[in-house]
């Protein structure tokens, strides 16, 4: 027999306590933030209580701030020392992956939660391992925030932040302010900064500028927009090549609208790369593919290849790299990534090291072959040069170096390297030529195989390798209807891992129906 | 110097009568402990209560007045050892380190503590680190309580509970001749708020005095027949000592309506939680008035049988909330009932999980679950009958990366891992273990280097099995701080005295940084109070081990992988140990940072180097991050329709450690990395030549520009 309670009406001061949670990164300040909360919200006269998890967790890792308030009373009140699913009226998350792990632990819920996030990316180590582009999706994050959240704020805080000489502690305090969910004036905010006294002129900066992002006040910043009109894929140079460039130029502007663009860029790349007649050649090649394709397909065939015959052309050779290495343009870039001012000076140091392969990549073709095959050659030829180099190229002895080699492209196409660069690119490009009448969709899929070539020595190699294994592979899946769609599949599993280990799966399970 | 620093928080620790303290719950027990007279206290660094003994470093001045005697423990072992000195004095003693593995460690200790019995208060602060947040195996360590017959106080998590339970401990254990684990977890650890206090205590007898008049008693000494006796004066003096004075002291308490048909039987430190589930359950109001009567057990061993039993009288149903497995309460107080022939039904693990941590959600789901059994009518219409349909939110468990904790950016151990990882490319995989501390982060991908932890300083003698050597040695991994913890004797040495055929990486980083930075001794930093600057190769030539390579340069994965390869293919059979020094880089910064910006303001030269990747020669195939997993070394996408893949990319955190340079040179990886030194304050001869060769490169840069066509900027 029950004895019975009768139920009770909820207490409406319990609705009244604030409850937030923060979710950074470790090392990203989120103590910092909670500590400024907390000071504000107890000299604005509110019980605070807040708790964090430090010690090695914070190592880089995930890691969650909570706190609770309530307007000061008599006795004080209970307050839960972790967040609770469905009980959260702000989440702060200091990454965008973060703002998607709130909504995936069910911190962010339509009745209730305020929700501040940072779009920028601090990229979790399983996103960047992938050979291939690993990078999670943050629309599909955004997408569930926007259906989670009772009010979403979404700015990339880090890069306000950092444009304001400050951190993201900073611009994040600031959209919490601007965000009007706590019943605090905005003085309140900045006394708490103020009183932190630590870096306090910048933090106010930052915390401005995070205030007026919430409040959608934020001024659009118009010059990087129109920086990425500009045009990319002009060249610049002296006026008698202009008139051969415009020509290129004019034969690429007759190709088929779908191919248009990339035949662009992939011509402005091996021009840059090579010369004018070089970009000759590129057109070249891309009409022989044009030839055997149809507008009726799209020009399907024919955009893939004037993606990927211009990266095979441009091929990663020593002359390219001293060429990229010496070039006026970069150096004043580094000196404005690492901000250098004009007070300072800089150093630069190159990581260098070439192996008997560039070595006799290098040599006139037939006698880099000869070299290339001959044991003896190459174990001497590494022991005069496989060793890592650290080029001084703000200095003259190695830039005098790099800038020579840098200056060989006149003898790069009787080189032994391109005489291998050409003879693989004719083969794959023939081999996928050969699938086109038979099965168009995979002659595609071939082309686009080219990808999995790249990196340089031990990962180049290793990707020829998965290059081959795949194309191999599409050799016995010929005349089968799915054909094309197992080949796009084999060639995404070769990007998940270096090994290849899930394209031997993938290949295990070709072999096993075919 | 420990990486978090409380010089500032430790003036706190100063306030008198009628004071009020706002802080965190760490510094709060310093205070209390302060407060109720302590002789001596001591420990090891762990979270949750690493910052405990930071902030008792910090306090050693204030300590020093009182008298008090600050001791940083080698291991929990001695900590606990340490407080022999309450056996025989009437002194009170702390000593805090991490449950369970702290107290695994100390259990030897506290066994035989247990058994003498204490004269003066013997407190064992323990950070219980169970749940979110924790980097060990998940267990309790009430079972120790259980065992060795120690008393376990698990307070309600706010300051003035904690504060109090300090001061109950050490009478407790005055009262009944033993020693008190005041248990906090992980959040207590770390929970802010205020409280009252009081003037601070010297102790009534100070070590010193107490050193200065020896006292002994072969009665307390663990040996037979005297701990037949100790056994028996266990359970017929001591344990009803323990009853009498937590009955009288009311140390648990009683919460809510005296009559009704149910209760809830809390863990102390598991109040505020309950607390919450009933609040948002309507059956609570903020200051946790409550319409269930709770009886909230601040002593979770021993338990009261008799108050128990009252709270339980009347009542048809009641819950135990005791988090983690097994349920040694439940089983405890369901035996009572049993014995008395109760008719009152006990709950707990049925309708709440047998393992893992109590969150939010699970209580609230485990007291509703409760309510549905015991009083349906109680629960919110809401509850009883949901009407709404919540909104479906995308499932993002396949979208978001697990983010699991590693090495920071420009961490020393890194290319230690890396150069592991590239011997591995070169002579196939090695059996291979870890031990505790930031090297075990090495298991993780990128590396996956290592396969188990066996305990702190453990990791070669868990290699110990396959020490005979054979065609592939195996490897094992120890740090600086396991060394000197317990690796010195138990891995080393074990290594030594059984002639191991194997190969020990020692990954010195100048601190137990793992913890928080805190100085071991082989620490480079000059410590006043503290010897440092002990070089673990010169303890291990002490030891015997004869083949050691000492490695000043983490940094030099080439040198590394040099040492490892040599490590695993000499002729020398025996033990070979590599020491890989370099300064945690936290610390380093913490350090440094603030010297380089003052010597730059004064005009002094200086070079602060950074790394980069040139876009245009970056393939994307992030071979480079397979071999680092630095932080600041990501990946960008290009504003380029011909490539696919993100590119490398280093960003402004980068601290110019060089392992990105060194990794791309051993591993021939690629060409684009560069670094750039930023000179700040050139000498002007320096400046000088620069300009000059500036001027050279220039008019090379144009004139060959001047024959050729190009694209205009750098891929960004």
């Amino acid at each position: 027999m029950n004895m019975v309670l009768p139920q009770k009406t909820p207490d409406v001061r319990v609705e009244k306590i604030i409850k937030l949670a923060v979710m950074a990164v470790g090392g990203q300040g989120g103590g910092v933030l909670t500590g400024w909360i907390e000071a504000m919200a107890r000299a604005e006269g509110y019980v605070c209580q807040a708790t964090s998890v430090a010690g090695v967790a914070q190592r880089t890792g995930a890691t969650i701030y909570y706190v609770e308030m309530a307007p000061k009373g008599a006795l004080d009140p209970v307050f839960a020392l972790a967040p609770a699913a469905g009980d959260v009226d702000v989440l702060i998350a200091a990454e965008m992956m973060e703002v998607g792990r709130a909504v995936m632990r069910g911190f962010v819920t339509p009745d209730r939660t305020t929700l501040i996030g940072s779009t920028h990316r601090a990229l979790a180590v399983s996103e960047k391992m992938a050979p291939g582009d690993g990078i999670a999706d943050a629309d599909e994050v955004r997408a569930a925030a926007e259906i989670a959240a009772q009010n979403l704020i979404l700015e990339d805080m880090e890069g306000l932040a950092v444009g304001a000489g400050s951190v993201i502690s900073a611009s994040l305090f600031g959209a919490l302010a601007g965000s009007g969910a706590l019943p605090f004036r905005r003085e309140a905010y900045e006394n708490a900064i103020r009183a932190g006294g630590k870096g306090v002129e910048p933090s106010l900066r930052a915390f401005a500028v995070g205030f007026d992002a919430a409040q959608g006040k934020l001024q659009q910043t118009a010059p990087a927009a129109a920086e990425k009109e500009a045009a990319p894929f002009q060249l610049v140079g002296p006026e008698a090549l202009q008139a051969e460039w415009t020509a290129l130029v004019s034969r690429a502007d007759r190709l088929p609208e779908p191919v248009h663009d990339l035949a662009l860029a992939g011509l402005a790349k091996v021009v840059n790369f090579q010369d004018c007649a070089y970009g000759a050649l590129y057109l070249d090649r891309l009409d022989t593919v044009l030839a055997r394709d149809s507008a009726a397909r799209d020009w399907r065939l024919s955009a893939e290849a004037a993606k990927y015959i211009a990266n095979a052309m441009a091929y990663d050779d020593i002359i390219r790299v001293a060429d990229l290495k010496t070039r006026a343009p970069r150096f004043t870039h580094i000196r404005q990534e690492m901000r250098a001012g004009d007070a300072n000076l800089m150093q630069l140091t190159e990581y260098f090291h070439p192996r008997a392969e560039e070595i006799a990549g290098l040599m006139p073709a037939r006698l880099g072959a000869r070299v290339e095959a001959s044991d003896k050659w190459m174990a001497r030829l590494n022991r005069w040069f496989d060793k890592g180099r650290r080029l001084r190229t703000d200095r003259l002895p190695a830039f005098l170096m790099l800038h020579f080699l840098g200056g060989l492209k006149g003898y790069r196409l009787k080189t032994h390297r391109h005489a291998i660069e050409v003879a693989h690119l004719d083969n794959w490009l023939g081999r996928c030529l050969d699938e086109v009448d038979a099965d168009y969709a995979l002659a595609v899929e071939l082309v686009k195989c080219r990808r999995l070539i790249k990196g340089y020595s031990d990962t180049h190699a290793r990707g020829l390798g998965k290059f081959d294994k795949v194309v191999d592979a599409a050799d016995l899946l010929r005349g089968r209807e799915d054909a094309a769609d197992w080949v796009a599949r084999l060639r995404e599993a070769a990007l998940q891992d270096a090994d290849g280990e899930a394209l031997d799966g993938a290949i295990a399970t070709v072999r096993s129906f075919v | 110097m420990a990486e978090r620093s409380f010089k500032a928080e430790v003036e706190h620790l100063r306030k008198g009568d009628g004071d009020v303290f706002t802080g965190e719950g760490i510094l709060a027990i310093t205070k209390a402990l302060l407060e109720n007279g302590v002789g001596y206290v001591g420990g090891y660094q762990g979270a949750p209560i690493s910052h405990l003994m930071d902030v008792l470093a910090d306090a050693e001045e204030l300590m020093g007045e009182l008298g008090v005697r600050f001791e940083a423990n080698a291991s929990e072992a001695a900590a606990a050892a340490m407080l022999a000195a309450s056996v025989h004095y009437p002194i009170r003693g702390a000593v805090t380190f991490k449950g369970p593995v702290g107290v695994n460690v100390a259990s030897d200790a506290l066994a035989n503590l247990s058994s003498s019995g204490v004269t003066g208060g013997a407190l064992v602060i323990v950070g219980e680190d169970y749940g979110e947040g924790s980097s060990i195996m998940q267990e309790r360590s009430h079972g120790f309580a259980m065992k060795s017959q120690f008393w376990m106080l698990d307070p309600r998590p706010n300051l003035p509970c904690i504060t109090k339970a300090v001061k109950d401990g050490f009478e407790l254990s005055e009262a009944s001749n033993t020693p008190v684990m005041l248990m906090v977890r992980i959040r207590s650890c770390h929970v802010t708020g205020s409280f009252e206090t009081k003037d601070n205590q010297r102790p009534p007898l100070t070590v010193a005095e107490a050193a200065a008049n020896p006292r002994s008693d072969f009665n307390r000494v663990v040996l037979p027949p005297m701990s037949y006796l100790h056994e028996k004066d266990k359970i017929e003096n001591r344990w009803p000592a323990a009853e009498k004075f937590i009955r009288d002291n009311k140390l648990n308490e009683v919460f809510g309506p005296e009559k009704a048909p149910l209760g809830i039987v809390v863990q102390g430190g598991m109040y505020n939680s309950v607390i919450r589930a009933l609040q948002r359950l309507g059956l609570a109001d903020i200051h946790g008035e409550t319409d269930v009567p709770l009886y909230v057990l601040n002593v979770t061993y021993p338990l009261l049988k008799d108050e128990f039993d009252n709270f339980c009288a009347g009542k048809e149903h009641v819950l135990v909330v005791e988090e983690g497995q097994p349920d040694h309460i439940e089983q405890q107080l369901g035996s009572y009932l049993y014995k008395l022939e109760r008719k009152v039904k006990l709950h707990g693990k049925d309708v709440l999980p047998m393992a893992g941590e109590y969150t939010g959600q699970v209580l609230l789901d485990g007291v509703t679950g409760f309510l549905k059994i015991a009083a349906p009518e109680m629960l919110p219409g809401a509850v009883r009958a949901p009407n709404a349909e919540a909104p479906a939110i995308p499932d993002l468990t396949d979208t978001v990366p697990i983010r699991p904790p590693g090495f920071c950016t420009g961490c020393p151990e890194r290319p230690i891992f890396a150069a592991m990882k590239l011997t591995e490319q070169e002579l196939g995989k090695h059996q291979i273990t870890g031990d505790i501390g930031c090297h075990l982060f090495g298991v993780l991908p990128p590396f996956e280097i290592g396969g188990s932890t066996m305990g702190y300083g453990l990791g070669p003698a868990s290699n110990a099995a396959f020490d005979g050597g054979g065609d592939k040695r195996v490897i094992s991994i120890l740090g600086d701080g396991g060394f000197w913890h317990n690796g010195l004797s138990t891995s080393i040495g074990n290594m030594v005295f059984n002639k191991s055929d194997s190969v020990a990486v020692i990954v010195d980083n100048y601190y137990s940084a793992a913890t928080g930075g805190q100085d071991v001794m082989s620490s480079r930093a000059h410590n006043d109070t503290k010897s440092t600057n002990n070089p673990i190769s010169k303890a291990l030539k002490g030891v015997g081990v004869e083949w050691v390579r000492q490695i000043d340069r983490t940094y030099d994965v080439g040198k590394l992988r040099e040492v490892l390869r040599e490590a695993l293919t000499t002729d020398y059979k025996g033990p070979k140990v590599i020491v890989a020094s370099s300064e945690c880089m936290l610390n380093k910064q913490r350090r440094e940072k603030p010297l380089r910006n003052k010597a730059i303001k004064e005009g002094r030269r200086m070079e602060v180097p950074r790394f980069g990747v040139d876009a245009d020669v970056c393939t994307g195939d992030h071979a480079c991050i397979r071999l680092s997993g630095c932080p600041s070394l990501s990946l960008k996408r290009l504003d380029d329709p011909l490539r696919d893949d993100p590119v490398a990319h280093i960003d402004q955190t980068c601290v110019g450690c060089g392992n990105c340079g060194e990794v791309a040179d051993t591993a021939v990886l690629c060409p684009s990395f560069y670094q750039a030194d930023v000179v700040h304050n050139p000498t002007r001869f320096e400046r000088w030549r620069a300009d000059k060769t500036a001027q050279i490169i220039r008019w090379l840069q144009d004139r060959r520009d001047a024959k050729r066509l190009r694209s205009e900027g750098v891929t960004t």
